[in-house]
C-alpha cells in the first residue's frame, strides 16, 4: 500500500447505502465524524426495490420505498455524510488503519468501518431459473412489473416478502398463481398479509407443491410443477415467473477477513463489533433474528455509536499513555472492584510523590473493555507501566502500596 | 443517449451500421436508474464507436417483448440487426457492461 501515504484519513467509512448505512452515516456525520458511504448502485439498497412499506413507523398511511429512503440519503447528507458511488471490491484491516479498495480503483482509509452491504434475492438454481433470467424470470416486482400487463403469472415462496409482491403484481397482470409448498390455507406470511391475499380473485393458489423446472425457448413458456404429496408432475403455461424465497447476504468480498457463519451473515455483538476491532456489521448482511427496514435503521445506528466511542476510546489512550515520551502508570480500575477502589489513594500517593516523572492515567475497565482486553487485564487493580508505548512492567492485584513502590522504582529511579 | 421507441426502433437499431447498444429500462426500475450515470459515463469514452440507445418499455413492452426482453435492467447490443449480446439484472454492472463493450468495437 505505497500510495497511503498523503491519503485522506476518515474516522467511518461506510460501506453500502440501503437503510442500514445511510443510517449509520446520519449518526455519524451528526456527531461530527468524517463519514464516507460507498455505494455501488444508487443509495437506497433494497427498501427502493418494494413500492410500499407499510411497517415502518411514523407513516400511518405507508411510505414508498424509493420515498422513504430517499428522505435516508438526504437526511445523512444533510449532516455532512459524502456518498460516493463505487463498489467495494476488497478490505485489508490493521489497528491502526482500514482501507479498502473499490472496483474503480479507488483506495480509502478509515479508523473505522461499518458493513452494510445488505442481501440480495435467493435463487433457486432450477433448470431453466438462469437462462431465463430477464426473459420472464424476475426476482423484482417494481422493476419488471409492467411486461405482464394483462398476462399470467406464477410467484414462488409464501413468505410476507412473497405473497406482498404478488399483490402488487395484480395491479398489472391477469392472474397470479402463488406456489406453496404447505398445505391448503397454510401461509409463511403474516395474518393480515394473508387475509388480504385470499379475498385478491386475481391470486390463485396451488397448495402442496413445488417448482421443479422453469420452460421456455427464448422466452418463459411454462413450469413444471410438482405435487410434494403425490410426486405427480404437471406443465402449467405461464409468461413470467417470479421468485421471493428469502434472500443471501452480499458478504462474499468480506471472506477471510471478518468472522461470519456458514451462510455468510457476518457475526456480531448487540454492539454491531466484528471480529475485528474497530469494524462493525449493520443490516441484512449480519446474522440476526429479523431482517426489515427499522431493524437494518437500528442496527445503523448502534454502529455508528460504538465506532465513535472506539475513535475516542483509541485516541484518548494514544494521547495519554502510547504518545507520551516520558513513562506512565496506567491503573486499571473499575467502579464495581471494592479492591480497585480502595487501592485508589495509594496509587495516587505514588504518582504524586513522582511528579514530572511519572504520569497517571485511571483506567475504568468498564468502560474501556477492549483496552482492558487486550493488555490481558484480569484482576483489579492492575498497574501497567508504559515507556514509548509499550509496557514496561505490570503489577497484577498488589495487596500493599510498598509493592506498587518498588515497580514505581523499577521504572523511574529511586526517590 | 437516442430516445428508441417503437416508432424509430427499426431506424436505429435494426438498420444502422455499426454496433448499437440499447438500455431497456423503466423509471419505476431503481436498479436501471443507478445504472443510467454509468452508461453515460460508458457513451462519452466508447460513443465514437459504438451508438448508445435507451428504451424506456413503458409505453413499449411489445417491442421489449418481441425483442426477448422480459426484465429489467437489461442491456443488448445490436449488431446488422440482430442482438450479438445481452447483460440482464445483477450481471448488467458498470464493470459488466463495460466488458461485453469493448467485446463489440
Ligand atoms: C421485495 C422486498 C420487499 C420488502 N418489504 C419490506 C417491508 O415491507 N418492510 C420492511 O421493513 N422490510 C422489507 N424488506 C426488507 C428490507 O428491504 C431490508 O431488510 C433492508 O433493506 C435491509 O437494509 P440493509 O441496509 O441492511 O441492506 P440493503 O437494503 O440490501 O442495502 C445494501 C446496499 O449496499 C450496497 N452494496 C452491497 N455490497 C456493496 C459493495 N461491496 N460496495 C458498495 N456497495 C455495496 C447495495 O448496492 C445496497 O444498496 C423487503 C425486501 C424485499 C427484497
Amino acid at each position: 500500500m505505497a500510495a497511503s501515504t498523503g491519503m485522506r484519513m476518515y474516522d467511518v467509512i461506510i460501506v453500502g447505502a440501503g437503510p442500514a448505512g445511510l443510517c449509520a452515516a446520519l449518526y455519524s456525520s451528526r456527531s461530527r465524524l468524517s463519514t464516507l458511504v460507498l455505494e455501488k448502485a444508487r443509495p437506497g439498497g433494497q427498501a427502493s426495490t418494494t413500492e410500499w412499506l407499510e411497517n415502518y413507523p411514523g407513516f400511518p398511511k405507508g411510505v414508498k420505498g424509493p420515498e422513504l429512503m430517499e428522505f435516508f440519503a438526504a437526511q445523512a447528507r444533510e449532516f455532512g455524510a459524502e456518498i460516493v458511488k463505487d463498489e467495494v471490491v476488497s478490505v485489508h484491516f490493521s489497528p491502526e488503519r482500514k482501507a479498502v479498495r473499490t472496483a474503480k480503483g479507488g483506495e480509502y482509509a478509515a479508523k473505522t468501518v461499518v458493513l452494510c452491504p445488505g442481501a440480495e434475492p435467493r435463487t433457486l438454481g432450477l433448470p431453466g431459473e438462469r437462462e431465463l433470467r430477464g426473459k420472464g424470470v424476475s426476482y423484482c416486482a417494481t422493476c419488471d412489473g409492467d411486461f405482464f400487463t394483462d398476462l399470467d403469472i406464477v410467484v414462488i415462496g409464501n413468505g410476507d416478502a412473497a405473497v406482498e409482491e404478488g399483490m402488487y403484481l395484480t395491479r398489472f397482470v391477469e392472474s397470479a398463481t402463488i406456489i406453496v409448498v404447505h398445505d391448503e390455507g397454510v401461509l409463511d406470511a403474516t395474518a393480515i398479509i394473508r387475509d388480504r391475499a385470499f379475498k385478491n380473485s386475481k391470486i390463485k393458489w396451488i397448495w402442496n407443491s413445488v417448482v421443479d423446472e422453469i420452460c421456455g425457448d427464448g422466452i418463459v413458456k411454462s413450469v413444471i410443477i410438482r405435487n410434494i404429496k403425490t410426486n405427480e408432475r404437471t406443465e402449467f403455461e405461464t409468461n413470467g415467473v417470479f421468485i421471493f424465497v428469502g434472500t443471501v447476504p452480499k458478504t462474499d468480498f468480506l471472506r477471510g477477513a471478518v468472522e461470519m457463519d456458514e451462510r455468510g451473515y457476518v457475526a456480531t455483538n448487540e454492539r454491531m463489533e466484528t471480529s475485528v476491532d474497530g469494524v462493525y456489521c449493520a443490516g441484512d448482511a449480519r446474522a440476526k433474528y429479523l431482517h426489515q427496514v427499522i431493524t437494518a435503521a437500528a442496527d445503523g445506528a448502534i454502529a455508528a455509536v460504538a465506532a465513535e466511542k472506539y475513535i475516542h476510546e483509541e485516541e484518548g489512550f494514544r494521547e495519554m499513555v502510547l504518545e507520551p515520551a516520558s513513562p506512565v502508570m496506567v491503573c486499571f480500575w473499575s467502579p464495581a472492584s471494592r479492591e480497585s477502589l480502595d487501592f485508589m489513594a495509594s496509587v495516587e500517593r505514588i504518582a504524586e510523590a513522582r511528579a514530572g516523572a511519572l504520569v497517571l492515567v485511571k483506567i475504568d475497565v468498564y468502560r474501556n473493555r477492549r483496552i482492558a482486553g487486550r493488555y490481558g487485564i484480569k484482576s483489579l487493580p492492575t498497574l501497567a507501566f508504559f515507556r514509548g508505548g509499550q509496557i514496561v512492567h505490570k503489577v497484577e492485584w498488589p495487596t500493599t502500596e510498598e509493592e506498587v513502590v518498588a515497580a514505581a522504582e523499577k521504572v523511574v529511579g529511586r526517590r | 443517449m437516442i430516445q428508441v421507441d417503437k416508432v424509430n426502433f427499426e431506424e436505429e437499431v435494426l438498420q444502422a451500421e455499426g454496433p448499437v447498444l440499447v438500455d431497456f429500462w423503466s423509471p419505476n426500475c431503481e436498479p436501471c436508474m443507478a445504472l443510467l450515470p454509468d452508461i453515460e459515463a460508458l457513451e462519452k469514452k466508447y460513443g465514437d464507436r459504438i451508438k448508445f440507445c435507451k428504451l424506456n418499455v413503458v409505453g413499449n413492452r411489445r417491442l421489449a417483448i418481441s425483442q426477448k426482453v422480459l426484465g429489467l435492467p437489461t442491456i443488448c447490443i445490436y449488431k446488422n440487426g440482430e442482438k450479438a449480446a445481452g447483460l440482464t439484472g445483477e450481471e448488467a454492472s458498470a464493470v459488466g457492461i463495460e466488458a461485453m463493450v469493448r467485446e463489440h468495437v
